[in-house]
Formats: C-alpha cells, sequence, structure tokens
C-alpha cells in the first residue's frame, strides 16, 4: 500500500497580529508550521504503516522554504517527501493546487507501479487558508471516493471503515474500498513529536523537488492562469462599534448600563 | 502572467512591502523584489505611490466560455433528517437581494424523500422555483450522489450563481462539485455582492485566521459558487410568491454509491443553539476558572441567554466544545452580546462582532474587545458581573 499525505506549510497564523499604525499583517518572528490537522495526517500514515506495512509520501506544494515542513515530516517517520516548487504553480487557487497535486500523484503511482492500491490524506483545512477544498478537489481529479472530517479510520481485510464526525449531532460510520482519500480531524490522533534518531535519519533521505514538467502539468492549467477565481481585493477588517466606556462605581456604571439596554429594548 | 517592478523607476519607499498581506514584498538594494511568498494578489499595485508596479494577467482575463448562457440564482437546500436547515433560508434572502440586483429568478434544490409539504413555503422566503429531487437513499447524506445529482441539474439549468451552506454537508460536497464542473468555488463566505457592470459575484471571506479579509471574484467562467458561513446573512420572510415546483423522482440505491453507510450514531442531543440565541453572555481567561463561570451562568440566566466562552476557555475545559464562540467555534449574531474577562483576539471577535450590541467587560482598557464594544466597563469582572446581574432581577421584579 501506498500512503500519500498532503502537507501544507502555513504560518502560525494564532500568533498573527495587526499592527494598529499601519493596519498591516505583522509578520516578523511568526514562525511557520506544518498545518496541524496535516500532522493527524502524517501520524495516521505512520500508524497505518506500523500496523499494515505501506511506503508513506509526503507531498506539499509551496515555495523552496517549504522544504523545512517536509524535513519535519521526514523526521516524523515518513519515507520520502516531494516539494512541488516552480514559479508556474504561485497564485493557484484550490481548483489549480487539487490539479498540481493530482497530477503528481498520478505521476508517482505510475513510477510505482502502482494502480489501486493507495490512500490519500489530507489535513480537514488549512489555517491560514481555511478552504477545506483542495481534498475533495484531488479526490474528485484521481477519480476516487472521499470521506472528509475522519476521526476514527481502520482497515479491515480490503474495506476500509471510516468514522465522520457530522454537525456535532451525529458520527456517520462509512464503508468503502482503496483507493480512498480521507480528510482528518485534530481528534483523530495524538501526532507524534520528532526523535532526535528521526531527527538524525531525516537528514540521510532526501525532501525531492518536482516543478511543473516533471509532474507533465501544462501551464495553462496551473497556478493563476488554470485559476477561476482570483482575489479582486485584500483588507483588514474594520471593526465597528461606538465604544462608549462608562464612568463612575461600579454601582452607577451597573445602573447606567441597565438604562442604556432599556433603551435599546435588550431587557 | 507575473508582478513586474520597473526597477528603474522605484523609490524603495516600502510601501508595497507595508502593504503585501503575505510578506510577498521586501526591499533588496533599494529597490522591491518579490519573494516566494507572492500569492499574486495585487494588493502592493493599487498602493505603489509612483506606480511602478504592474500585473500582468491578461490572459486571465479572457472569459474561458459564453457567460451570458449562464442565469439565475441557485440555492442547494440542505436538510438533516427532513429537516431543511436555517442556512438555506438565510441562504435565499441574501439569494433574492442578488437575483434581484442581475434581475434573475432564484431556484432553491432540495434532496431528501420526504419533503413534499415543506416546498410551497419556500417561496415565502423568495424561491421562484423548487426542484425536489426525491428518492428514500436520499434522506441520508452520501457525497458522490449529491456531487452527481447536482451536477446534471447545473448543467441543465446553466446558473450563474450557486450559493451552498458552508456545512460540513456543503463543505464536503461542494469543493467536489466546482472541480467536475470546472467552476470556481469561494469557501466559507461571510459577504457577497454582485460588482456593477460586469455582473460578477463579489464573495469576500475571512482568511488567515479572521486577519484579513480577501474578496475573491469568479471572472472568466461560470457558475460562480460559494459556501457560506451559517448565521451571516438574514431570511427575509412573507414574501408573496407562489414558487414554481418541479418534482424529479429518481431511481438511485446504495448501489448507486461508492460508500456505504454503515451506522448512525446519535450523539446526546445538544440543546445548545448558539447561532439562535438572542442574548449571549461569554466569558474568557479572565474568569479565571471553571468554578467562577458560575457568575457568568448567573447572568446568562438573568437574561433569558446562553453561555459562551471564548477559546482558552475550552481548552481549559471550563465550558463545552459548542459553547465556543470564534473562527474556530460558532459564528454568532446575538441582539446582545456581553463579553466579560475577554481580551477579544481576532478569532474570537471573527465570531461575534455582527452582533446587535456588545458589551465588553474587562480589566485592561487596552483590550482589543473595546474596539468592537459599544458599552465598556473597565474593571474588575468579579464585581460588575453579579452587581449587572442583581440589577437585573431587580429591574425585572419591578415589572
Amino acid at each position: 500500500m501506498k500512503i500519500f499525505v498532503c502537507i501544507k506549510q502555513v504560518p502560525g497564523v494564532s500568533e498573527v497580529k495587526i499592527d494598529p499604525e499601519t493596519n498591516t499583517l505583522v509578520r516578523e518572528g511568526i514562525p511557520s508550521i506544518i498545518n496541524p490537522m496535516d500532522k493527524n495526517g502524517i501520524e495516521l500514515a505512520l500508524e497505518l504503516k506500523e500496523k499494515y506495512g505501506a511506503e508513506t509520501i509526503g507531498i506539499s506544494m509551496g515555495p523552496p522554504q517549504a522544504e523545512e515542513a517536509l524535513r519535519e515530516a521526514l523526521a516524523m517517520g515518513l519515507d520520502e517527501t516531494y516539494l512541488l516548487t516552480d514559479r508556474a504553480f504561485a497564485g493557484a487557487d484550490t481548483l489549480a493546487t487539487s490539479h498540481t497535486l493530482s497530477l503528481a500523484i498520478k505521476k508517482l503511482l505510475e513510477n510505482y507501479g502502482e494502480r489501486d492500491n493507495y490512500l490519500v490524506i489530507c489535513g480537514t483545512q488549512a489555517i491560514d487558508g481555511d478552504t477545506a477544498q483542495v481534498g475533495p478537489e484531488v479526490a474528485e481529479e484521481l477519480g476516487i471516493p472521499q470521506i472528509t472530517y475522519v476521526q476514527k479510520f481502520e482497515i479491515r481485510d480490503d474495506k476500509v471503515i471510516v468514522e465522520r464526525a457530522f454537525r456535532g449531532e451525529e458520527v456517520v460510520i462509512i464503508e468503502t474500498k482503496l483507493p480512498v482519500l480521507v480528510s482528518v480531524l485534530r481528534d483523530l490522533n495524538e501526532p507524534r513529536y520528532p526523535t532526535l534518531d528521526g531527527i538524525v535519519d531525516s537528514y540521510e533521505k532526501e525532501v525531492k523537488y518536482l516543478n511543473h514538467e516533471d509532474i507533465e502539468a501544462v501551464k495553462k492549467n496551473i497556478g493563476l492562469v488554470g485559476s477561476q477565481t482570483e482575489v479582486w481585493r485584500i483588507f483588514v477588517p474594520k471593526r465597528k462599534g461606538e465604544h462608549i466606556i462608562l464612568e463612575g462605581s461600579i454601582e452607577e456604571r451597573v445602573s447606567e448600563l441597565c438604562q442604556k439596554l432599556k433603551e435599546d429594548k435588550l431587557i | 502572467m507575473s508582478i513586474i517592478i520597473d526597477t528603474e523607476e522605484c523609490t524603495g519607499c516600502g510601501a508595497c512591502v507595508d502593504n503585501c498581506p503575505f510578506g510577498g514584498m521586501e526591499i533588496k538594494d533599494n529597490v522591491a523584489c518579490i519573494t516566494g511568498e507572492c500569492t499574486l494578489c495585487g494588493a502592493c499595485v493599487d498602493v505603489c505611490p509612483v506606480e511602478v508596479i504592474t500585473i500582468e494577467k491578461e490572459e486571465f482575463k479572457i472569459p474561458k466560455m459564453d457567460l451570458s448562457k449562464f442565469k439565475g440564482v441557485m440555492v442547494i437546500g440542505e436538510q438533516f433528517r427532513n429537516e431543511i436547515q436555517s442556512v438555506v433560508y438565510q441562504l435565499l434572502g441574501k439569494g433574492r437581494d442578488l437575483a434581484d440586483k442581475l434581475g434573475v429568478d432564484v431556484s432553491v434544490v432540495l434532496l431528501g424523500s420526504e419533503l413534499d409539504d415543506k416546498l410551497k413555503e419556500l417561496g415565502e422566503y423568495g424561491a421562484d422555483e423548487v426542484i425536489y429531487v426525491k428518492s428514500p437513499i436520499l434522506k441520508d447524506y452520501y457525497s458522490d450522489l449529491y456531487v452527481n445529482t447536482l451536477t446534471e441539474i447545473i448543467q441543465e439549468r446553466k446558473p450563474e450563481i450557486v450559493l451552498i451552506g458552508a456545512t460540513p454537508t456543503g463543505r464536503d460536497f461542494a469543493p467536489r462539485l466546482s472541480k467536475r464542473l470546472y467552476a470556481g468555488c469561494t469557501a466559507d463566505c461571510t459577504g457577497l455582492d454582485i460588482e456593477e457592470d460586469s455582473g460578477n459575484l463579489l464573495q469576500t471571506r475571512p482568511t488567515f485566521g479572521g486577519n484579513i479579509m480577501a474578496t475573491i471574484r469568479t471572472p472568466t467562467s461560470r457558475p460562480q459558487m460559494s459556501t457560506v458561513r451559517p448565521g451571516i446573512f438574514e431570511p427575509i420572510e412573507n414574501i408573496k410568491k407562489k414558487p414554481k415546483i418541479t418534482i424529479i423522482e429518481k431511481k438511485l440505491d446504495e448501489e448507486d454509491s461508492v460508500t456505504k453507510i454503515l451506522k448512525i450514531i446519535d450523539k446526546e442531543k445538544i440543546a445548545i443553539n448558539l447561532e439562535e440565541a438572542e442574548v449571549i453572555v461569554s466569558g474568557g481567561r479572565g474568569v479565571g476558572n471553571k468554578e467562577n463561570f458560575k457568575i457568568i451562568e448567573d447572568l446568562a440566566e438573568a437574561l433569558g441567554g446562553e453561555v459562551g466562552g471564548s477559546r482558552v476557555t475550552v481548552e481549559l475545559e471550563w465550558i463545552e466544545q459548542d459553547r465556543q464562540v470564534g473562527q474556530t467555534g460558532k459564528t454568532v449574531s446575538p441582539k446582545l452580546y456581553i463579553a466579560c474577562g475577554i481580551s477579544g483576539a481576532i478569532q474570537h471577535l471573527v465570531g461575534m462582532e455582527t452582533s446587535d450590541i456588545i458589551v465588553a467587560i474587562n480589566k485592561d482598557p487596552n483590550a482589543p474587545i473595546f474596539d468592537v464594544a459599544h458599552y465598556g466597563i473597565v474593571d474588575d469582572l468579579h464585581k460588575v458581573v453579579p452587581a449587572l446581574t442583581e440589577e437585573i432581577k431587580k429591574r425585572k421584579s419591578k415589572n
């Protein structure tokens, strides 16, 4: 079995702050990390490898500095990693991104001489873009079923049995067969930390680079040109509010607040 | 296809660096240059005071198809256990607004098995046509059956806009559907409008954890698909409209799906419905510990509202997950939102800033929550909140 894990390098956005003077993002000192849910994906791949035996392959599309994320994935234990990096990939929306990733997976399957015995794992969504679209789009292009929001995964004989978290009200247990794409949630497992040996070993492995020619991509289908959506405008959200700060003793302020809420017909 | 900088004329002022949301610009040897982070969003083009930055995307601007063949707004009407979900009414409200600007019709597509008696009332919420695909198996959600069925309908009807609720269901089938149709799809939109002249749909969504907003267009292809965050738009009621009803009986069974539902396990029914609450009293780190949440609960009870909390309070297990407000929790817009001991990280603000009236109680006068608050009390919440609860009880007993 071949297990592909899609990995995205993202800025640790929970630490992103807005500079109130310039109203722009302060980016200095914000570390780049592996998207948290993708780490759950790596952990799942490693657990399946330990249980059933498999080759685990990490792939990422991004600028050359995303090599760092793939190095970490190797240190966690993945067997191989590929970085799809090319100026022609830049500005891609989810359609163009999923096309690029799908071509790479198809190419690698061809190289391995593998047809159906494979699994693709993605994090449900990335913390920067938050679209949750790339996984299902890759599944569509590969022509395989998808199961999103996965919180439990197992293989029984030739069956794949998956628990999908659904609306907080129910859990759906779904059965399907390989090949399949699953997008996973953080509840799925506890991602391991790279061990010292893992880190040492990872330096003997290579992050392999692929450009658009390597995956036989046609330029009109990738990057900004291959995208159907375009960013028209980017802005920092304006915050509303009248900002009336109440003054006086606690009793006075509480009383004034109640008066105002009463005027607004809220109490 | 790239950003071009006229390095002869560039003054190296750095305005582009300051305004790039992605860190895609830097100044090297006194001129601007592009880094690997560039997403070609074009923010630098607009801010360059000497106009030396241009973005070349002519090739991209050429329509890839005849856009005029696509007409109308289509809402996908999600149902769960034969109940039409509230986001559908919200989408109809917004869809009606967009359709009126374009001078076109709104249709709503339902997939299910026992919805016959719920079709007509959709007219009151703005639908001109109700398309009901009926099959016993469609009472449950099957990813591939939804995609197959909706592909047929969209290819036949050719709507210019398709709106889908950004629920776990919508976000499962929408991207796959968009890929099959090779249509642009924008995820989790919180703002929708029509661009004058072109008639393009302007889709605004929070990104980078809500730190920045991006407005997305799909200028060269149709349909334009959006998944829309629940709880953002208002339904319009009592429109006197008798919708055209089209029922499509479909022969589908389990064999038609590549997946099989083995079991559906009900979780304990959750009574908490933060999105629909009119009053929410939320606590943050400032509450201090789980026991102290009692004063938040008391205030909520006095106001007949629900208790909410910031992410940290959920992580510390002071309150349940379903009460989390913010980017990774619920998006709420009650009539009254009282934030107690919440500093107001951007991830929290995006989940509650559309509330009608926001009250902030916090010790720190510089807490960002005060920027969105209508009324603020700078003091210790442990003193203010119980006093407020008492005052409200007192006023209520007088009435």
